[in-house]
């Protein structure tokens, strides 16, 4: 039990997660099994740790390890896969048996691509000591910490009665492995990490909210996260209502990515084609090459940066690599699957339709990012004359993908802004809004601060955000 | 002794195990012995192994699961597959209480020394918790139980051949495609047996094997630039195979594939305020968010806080027997009992056998969902001592904590139907399946569309609506109920994918429903509303 030094155990020990040499021969010795003419191997391997808390205390708490294999047989154009995480002979034969028996049953699939061979990958780092080797009392003393923060500052507004402090620290290290027959062979360790907290006041008038999450734990910052949600809940007592309607916001970069998050759903290029989303052409086509957004939106893809948290390549060993998906407001390229980019002629800019861990997005390695603006979130709100403040977004759903129109709640702290002040709390509201139009009425784009790692949107100030009704949740 | 040999002695003592849970469960279809993958007696040594030494590391209480999941799915889109898989994933996940602070580890290496080492990092993980704690955990008491426990089905779903399942899927399409304008369709099959033990150090060890099916059906339409797409609610329920069959995909793709074609033409809804008649296709969705959700009392309690949300249920002092929830005739009930109900078992993950009680009762709320460490929180309030059996994990690396149990309406005494709910009505919206959802993180404002929406004028169906979404607060909605239907349109509806929990968790459950009649709901248009 000692993960400090996880490297050289990981080695020796398959407990923790398996070495790029143990994935190799486990790879080896699964795809020694297969009869298909083709076999793929993705594996997940991996630690996790979490701690729960709640009323300024652990609630529960959780360490994990597993190891899971997924066998993908192809024989001719039929293809199936099973998965199992016992790992003895036996039982990897029987999974690679059910697979190809699977497969056999299984009708012709016209969309079936070869599997991959040999591919080069960026070399990117993404696993670190300081988040795989955090032990369960570190934790605690982590979140022991943050919460005391947040006390601290409870105190400070003499209110009577506690702070009420709930969150989660949660970890994970581990490998992700694809290799093939025809001599694929993909090998990623990777670790992140993920620090929330929720305050709320004791007599439930207020609550606030804060969150990070990075690959190195050193960048998280618990302190500054239990006082940030504590302010936040202060702050945020005793809301009233402000009429529903039109209104300039300010979005963190927490509620601006849960809304332009949708972007990356919508740059499939086999869906825009075919009529079914945001960037399909009315009677045919797409808006490739249009302006669909401000000059200033620039969304793209690049699996060396850190604050995309991206895999260097997908659940195919399709590699991954920098793009860029909307310039200045003009949607430059969409992405094509393999056999998309077949069809249509084009190179494929992702493997297969984006299935299993790191294939979400887009350059089939993770998602995208909105390109940062210069401001900070202060100077947003410093500069606006009449608006709302907004901590983060709650049930985000569609109600229709070809504007991607969404609907939703603010949530833990929404102000109302006046004067380049913010002034009080409001209380929360119901938003229907599309994206489309949201990111076409853009006054400004800010820049996250250093303490949101990992933030794949930055603040923005937008003008004629729709909040349909208030609610009283807190 | 053969481990099929000693399954088939496991099964024989099912009998006895549901006899006890009283005449609900009796009246399901009768049991089947189901062999259980090789391994189960082997785990339950395992189980107890890993008690022992979780007991002799210092746990005073200590509970382990071993799991066996499989899962298998099926999805095509018109006339291919688009993913066929199975997946199987084995492991224990061991619970312990040092001092009253919860510690959890688990791990797929179930050998012996794996459990061990396990158990001694879950209590580990207690001591670390003792460090932070403020108010130690109490369990209220269960009495120890010895037993097996199987889901009554007649075929068992994983073993049907999957070009059975792969013909009843393109048979689907097929018939859903020769409807004129449809362009697209999708169907699928979900299919799930979990086989589980659960060892307490108080005594408890028990196996239940659990099996659950699943069907969805999509088709779009497509004309003159328009784009409509219909999906029929096809809900999951505890049976085998024979409930896949009854669904008659193939003989009803043609009827449900026209809805879609129809919406094509259908009319954009006025927006304002409207009377709804709700089918329990989109019913049983609300019942899930606004009653399910705000009555499970970690979520009062704040122990959500942080993710899924809390709950305008609090403090409980001042809303049991005390909060309106609606009209004298509602009457909400949670159970682990209903026949075909995916919440249905024989004890839940705590071993707490299951239960049957009132959340609302005549209008007022009644109680919470509790767990064991729960019971005692509400206890003087409610006067019940023992858990309502709400402790579920989805698999054994993850920890057991307070989950949702079936949440069902109760039906109207008087056996009124769908027509007769339509015929007293003057003008309003028939709402059929659930489209988008959304709510708030204490329940109070949700918004939710359907499938297919039919104006009701001077008690008749004039015509199809479509852009229809329905926003409300909970306490404003469930009052407004002025009608519901009779026992003959109780529906079951349910979900695989009730999320809750950090890290998140994904559990079965189901909610039954009669169609109901809500007065004067905002209604707005969805697609002006950009």
């Amino acid at each position: 039990m000692a993960p400090k030094s996880l490297f050289a155990q990981a080695a020796q020990d398959a407990a923790q997660f398996l070495s790029r040499d143990a994935a190799r021969r486990l790879t080896d010795r699964i795809i020694s099994f297969s009869k298909a003419d083709s076999i793929r191997v993705n594996i997940t391997s991996g630690v996790t740790g979490n701690t729960r808390f709640a009323g300024g205390q652990v609630t529960t708490s959780g360490n994990t390890n597993d190891t899971s294999v997924t066998v993908l047989s192809t024989i001719g154009r039929r293809r199936a896969s099973a998965t199992t995480n016992v790992l003895d002979d036996e039982s990897l034969r029987r999974t690679v048996d059910l697979a190809e028996r699977l497969a056999r049953l299984s009708p012709e699939d016209p969309e079936l691509m070869p599997e991959l061979g040999p591919q080069q990958y960026m070399p990117i780092t993404n696993l670190f000591e300081s988040t795989a080797g955090l032990t369960p009392e570190q934790r605690v003393a982590a979140v022991t910490a943050l919460i005391g923060a947040g006390e601290a500052i409870w105190k400070g507004a003499n209110a009577p009665g506690a702070l009420f402090v709930a969150g989660f620290l949660d970890t994970d290290a581990g490998a992700t492995v694809v290799a093939n027959n025809k001599g694929l062979f993909a090998y990623q360790p990777s670790s992140s990490v993920r620090l929330s907290n929720t305050a709320r006041t004791p007599e439930g008038t207020g609550s606030g909210w804060a969150a990070a999450n990075a690959r190195d734990w050193r960048r998280l910052d618990p302190l500054y996260l239990g006082r940030r949600a504590a302010q936040k809940a202060v702050q945020s007592r005793a809301a009233l209502a402000v009429e529903p309607g039109f209104y300039t916001v300010v979005l963190e970069p927490a509620a601006a990515a849960q809304l332009v998050g949708q972007v990356g759903g919508a740059l499939n290029a086999r869906a825009a084609e075919e009529g079914r989303n945001a960037f399909s052409m009315r009677g045919g086509g797409t808006r490739l090459g249009q302006k669909v957004f401000d000059e200033r939106v620039t969304f793209y893809s690049d699996p060396a940066d850190p604050e995309v948290l991206a895999d260097p390549f997908d659940a195919e060993g399709f590699p991954a690599s920098r793009a860029v998906w909307i310039e200045n407001g003009v949607l430059k390229q969409l992405q094509y699957d393999r056999f998309w980019a077949q069809r249509k002629g084009v190179n494929a800019t992702m493997g297969g339709g984006g299935r299993g861990r790191g294939g979400g997005g887009g350059g089939g390695g993770g998602g995208i990012r909105m390109r940062p603006g210069t401001k900070t979130l202060d100077q947003l709100i410093a500069e606006t004359r009449r608006g709302i403040l907004v901590t983060h977004f709650f049930y985000t759903n569609v109600l229709d993908p070809r504007s991607m129109l969404l609907t939703g709640l603010t949530r833990d702290g929404t102000f109302l802004i006046e004067n380049g002040r913010v002034v009080r709390p409001v209380k929360n509201f119901r938003f229907n809004q599309s994206v489309m139009q949201m990111l076409n009425s853009i006054e400004e784009i800010g820049k996250p601060d250093a303490a949101q790692s990992a933030s794949p949107a930055p603040p923005m100030r937008v003008t004629d955000f729709n909040f349909a009704a208030v609610t009283d949740a807190v | 002794m053969s481990p099929n040999r000693r399954d088939f002695v496991k099964a024989s003592a099912t009998a006895a195990a549901v006899t006890a849970l009283g005449p609900r469960i009796l009246t399901a279809q009768p049991s089947r012995i189901i062999v259980a993958a090789p391994g189960e007696a082997y785990s339950e040594e395992l189980a107890v192994e890993a008690i022992n030494a979780a007991r002799d590391a210092g746990a005073q209480y200590a509970d382990a699961r071993v799991g066996r999941y499989r899962r298998q799915t099926l999805n095509t889109r018109e006339r291919q597959i688009t993913g066929v898989s199975d997946a199987e994933t084995y492991g224990i996940g061991v619970r312990t209480l040092v001092d009253g602070a919860w510690g959890f580890a688990a791990t797929a290496n179930v050998t012996k020394d794996g459990v061990v080492r396990c158990a001694r990092e879950a209590v580990r993980l207690s001591r670390a918790a003792k460090r932070s704690q403020r108010k130690p955990v109490e369990l209220a008491p269960v009495a120890p139980v010895k037993g097996t426990w199987i889901t009554p089905i007649r075929k068992d779903p994983i073993d049907v051949p999957i070009e059975e399942k792969v013909a009843l899927l393109f048979a689907t399409n097929e018939a859903a495609l020769k409807v004129p304008k449809i362009r697209f369709c999708t169907s699928g099959l979900q299919l799930l047996r979990e086989v589980k033990t659960l060892a307490t150090t108080e005594g408890t060890l028990i196996t239940q094997t659990f099996v659950r099916s699943a069907a969805s059906f999509d088709a779009t339409a497509s004309d003159a630039g328009i784009t409509e797409s219909f999906s029929e609610e096809l809900p999951p329920r505890s049976e085998g195979w024979e409930y896949i069959e009854s669904l008659n995909m193939p003989g009803n793709a043609a009827e449900w594939a026209q809805v879609a074609v129809e919406k094509l033409t259908a009319k954009s809804v006025d927006p304002g305020v409207w009377d709804l008649i709700i089918q329990p296709t989109n019913l049983w969705l609300t019942i899930h968010e606004s009653i399910g959700h705000p009555t499970e009392l970690d979520r009062a309690m704040g122990y959500e806080a942080n993710f899924a949300g809390t709950s305008f249920i609090n403090p409980p002092e001042k809303m049991i027997g005390k909060l309106k929830y609606g009209p004298e005739f509602m009457t909400v009930q949670g159970d682990r009992t209903q026949p075909f109900s995916v919440g249905l078992c024989a004890w839940d993950d705590e071993g707490v056998p299951a239960d049957t009680w009132n959340i609302v009762e005549k209008g007022m709320f009644k109680d919470y969902q509790t767990t064991r460490e729960q019971a005692a929180w509400i206890a003087p309030l409610t006067g019940v001592n023992r858990s309502h059996g709400c402790s579920y994990a989805d698999s054994w690396d993850k920890v057991q904590f307070q989950r949702m149990p079936n949440i069902s309406l109760m039906p109207n005494a008087n056996d009124v139907t769908l027509n007769d709910m339509i015929s007293s009505t003057d003008r309003g919206i028939m709402i059929r399946n659930r489209g988008s959802w959304s709510i708030d993180h204490q329940r109070y404002n949700f918004s939710f569309s359907g499938q297919a929406y039919y104006e009701i004028k001077g008690g008749k169906i004039e015509r199809m609506l479509k852009d229809v979404a329905y926003q409300a607060s909970t306490p404003v909605f469930w009052n407004s109920m002025d009608l519901i239907g009779g026992k003959s349109s109780y529906w079951l509806g349910g979900t695989f994918s009730d999320g809750k929990g950090e890290p998140s968790q994904s559990n079965s459950v189901s909610h039954g429903c009669p169609p109901a009649r809500f007065r004067k709901v905002d209604v707005i248009n969805t697609a002006r509303s950009v």
